[in-house]
């Protein structure tokens, strides 16, 4: 779902003056870039966590073998550690453990091809439209103004009704719903940076409008652009998890993290709790990671209390 | 303010058509195009033909856009493939139940996150602050239907104190005369609205207590608390309040997810059954309707800031 972020809203929370005292501490000396990084203890935590995730969606099925894709009737609905199932089977006998590796392999290649490419798109729009400015940097936001208004989880859907959503048509139309973002975020960067020296040197040497934006213009704005797609893939994940929970998503036997929570009201019902909090968990946690990642990102390149 | 004003609607306006295109755009995107989603996959290419030149398919294509405008603008949003009915009654019916649960979540959700905010914001990066935030970013990372789920699990599977079906029926009343029913669907629409508003609440007095104004009151020997109280707390309120504004495309997004799981009569639950049936007409009007509200409610948002805070008048818009 796009909208403001909550975390970002809040990002200049320097202290406010309290009354009586001030701080006798003398300022630490502002470390290296990646220093800052590790200095944010859950940036660190998350960049791990991801990690983890990764090795046990990718590597994690040639260790544990599982058949993901026949079903079967006769092994459904066992629960953890019955039958050499740590997880238990959901009700069409698949192998849970096994399930969540390969629905992770859907929700991180969706997540990061979606947000990777709503960054491309983004930041070619918002680089063109801030630094030509004027009409064209006005027809060019009223249109990124109009796509906000449409909710992206409901234009999903119906693109969803329209084709059969697989992996490629759904990194397509995640990319083609989440760009608006970045466009503005790199609009705004663009605005200010066209007026650089250096940007009007160019120029004045004869240095054409696509080498300004090409060589000045984007690689000045890349802090904002990679704090902002490490958000994109966090709100991506998410958006996959909430389209495949609808049953809107990838279909059976392929699956995802949100799409193993699709029957979630009636496993609720039948106490199948190992049919909802593992997968759901996962969800929480890769996104929450990568929500943090952007947050120790925003503290690298310092672009902190810029709303995205 | 006066030349604000008119930019601002003049823009809304501009959005507002160029969301019609969109939505005109998908109606036509559809493989066959409208005549395949009411004539059926089996229909032959003269059904196909007869079916456009009656309904005016065959013209220019902006011949049909203005049509379609003109049709919008008298409330026509065209007919369910599958529900037989009007569009635009469907909505009516639907519309006023939706906003009565979002409506009912963000109450219960504002009154937990703005008194949140204020606190966190008084005891500012303590460790108490910081275990707030955090799991502010937790719960905006988690998915309004786990949330839902371990709610159903708990309070309607565990300990049986409410149903996981909210009140069915077709009128506002049969709805409210169930409320015990409505405390799940509700309960769960409100987490993620008290993690943003509890941020920018948060972020919202910390601004203020660095305010001119504050250090003035603690210079005259205002306590803090009092200075918190009565000063900070009402300057921080009706900024926050305005971003609500700003909040209706998450609320729809979050009711869609709401009203599908637990079968309530509602927008959502209409669109999610119009996106398994293909039900194209009913799917755009929806779509359209939740933009315009989108574009209007960030208008007055924009509006309502400006008349507080006149510095915002002169950015431009």
């Amino acid at each position: 779902m796009s909208g403001s972020r909550p975390d970002q809203l809040a990002a200049d929370d320097e202290p406010a003056p309290a009354s009586g005292h001030t701080p006798g501490t003398v300022p630490r000396r502002r470390g290296t870039a990646l220093r800052r990084f590790t200095r944010n203890r859950l940036a660190v935590a998350g960049l791990a966590v991801v990690a983890v995730l990764f090795l046990f969606s990718f590597v994690g099925p040639l260790i544990y073998d599982t058949d993901q894709v026949h079903t079967d009737l006769a092994a459904a609905n066992l629960e953890p550690g019955d039958d050499g199932h740590p997880l238990g089977t959901d009700d069409v006998g698949y192998d849970v453990l096994g399930r969540l590796m390969v629905g992770g392999q859907t929700s991180l290649v969706i997540g990061l091809a979606a947000g990777a490419l709503a960054t491309v798109i983004g930041t070619a729009w918002g680089a063109v439209a801030g630094y030509l400015g004027g009409r064209v940097d006005a027809v060019m936001m009223r249109v990124v103004d109009a796509g906000i208004a449409i909710p992206a989880l409901f234009l999903l859907l119906v693109a969803s009704a329209i084709t059969t959503p697989d992996v490629p048509m759904m990194i397509l139309v995640m990319g083609l719903v989440s760009w608006l973002v970045p466009a503005r975020l790199v609009r705004a960067e663009a605005l200010s940076l066209k007026t650089r020296d250096y940007v009007l040197t160019l120029r004045a040497i004869g240095g054409s409008h696509r080498r300004a934006i090409v060589r000045h213009i984007v690689p000045n704005a890349v802090g904002t652009m990679m704090v902002n797609a490490t958000f994109q893939v966090a709100d991506a994940i998410l958006l996959v998890a909430y389209v495949s929970f609808l049953g809107m998503g990838v279909q059976p036997p392929a699956t995802d993290w949100g799409a193993m929570l699709s029957k979630g009201v009636s496993y609720a019902y039948s106490g199948a709790w190992w049919l909802i909090l593992p997968a759901g968990v996962l969800i929480v946690l890769v996104v929450a990671s990568f929500n943090f990642i952007g947050d120790g990102l925003r503290d690298m390149f310092e672009v902190r209390g810029k709303n995205r | 303010m006066a030349r604000f004003l008119v930019r601002r609607v003049l823009q809304a306006v501009i959005v507002t058509v160029i969301v019609t295109v969109i939505v005109f755009a998908l109606l036509h995107a559809l493989p066959g195009g409208p005549a395949r989603g009411v004539l059926g996959q089996q229909a032959t290419p003269e059904q196909i033909a007869a079916f456009n030149r009656a309904q005016g398919l065959d013209q220019p294509i902006w011949t049909q856009y203005w049509h379609y405008l003109g049709r919008l603008v008298q409330g026509d949003l065209g007919e369910s493939f599958t529900l037989n009915a009007p569009v635009s009654q469907l909505l009516a019916n639907r519309l006023p139940k939706t906003l009565l649960l979002t409506m009912a979540s963000t109450v219960v959700a504002l009154l937990i996150a703005l008194p949140l905010g204020v606190w966190q914001a008084a005891r500012r990066n303590s460790v108490l602050d910081y275990t707030a935030t955090a799991l502010a970013i937790i719960v905006y990372s988690t998915p309004v239907f786990f949330l839902g789920l371990i709610l159903i699990m708990v309070f309607a599977q565990a300990i049986p104190l409410f149903p996981a079906q909210a009140p069915q029926g077709d009128a506002l009343g049969d709805i409210l005369a169930d409320p015990n029913a409505l405390v799940l669907p509700v309960v769960t629409g409100a987490f993620a609205t008290v993690a943003a508003f509890s941020r920018y609440m948060r972020s919202a007095t910390l601004d203020n207590l660095a305010e001119d104004y504050a250090r003035t009151a603690r210079a005259k020997g205002t306590s803090e608390r009092r200075v918190l109280v009565r000063h900070v707390v009402r300057n921080s309120l009706v900024p926050v309040v305005t971003m609500l504004g700003y909040y209706i495309p998450v609320m729809f997004g979050g009711s869609l997810v709401v009203e599908s799981m637990f079968n309530y009569p509602g927008v959502g639950f209409l669109f999610w059954n119009a996106a398994q049936t293909s039900d194209f007409p009913v799917l755009l009007g929806v779509v359209l309707v939740i933009a315009i509200a989108t574009v209007v409610g960030s208008m007055l948002a924009d509006i309502a800031q400006a008349l507080i805070d006149p510095r915002v008048r002169s950015v431009a818009v």
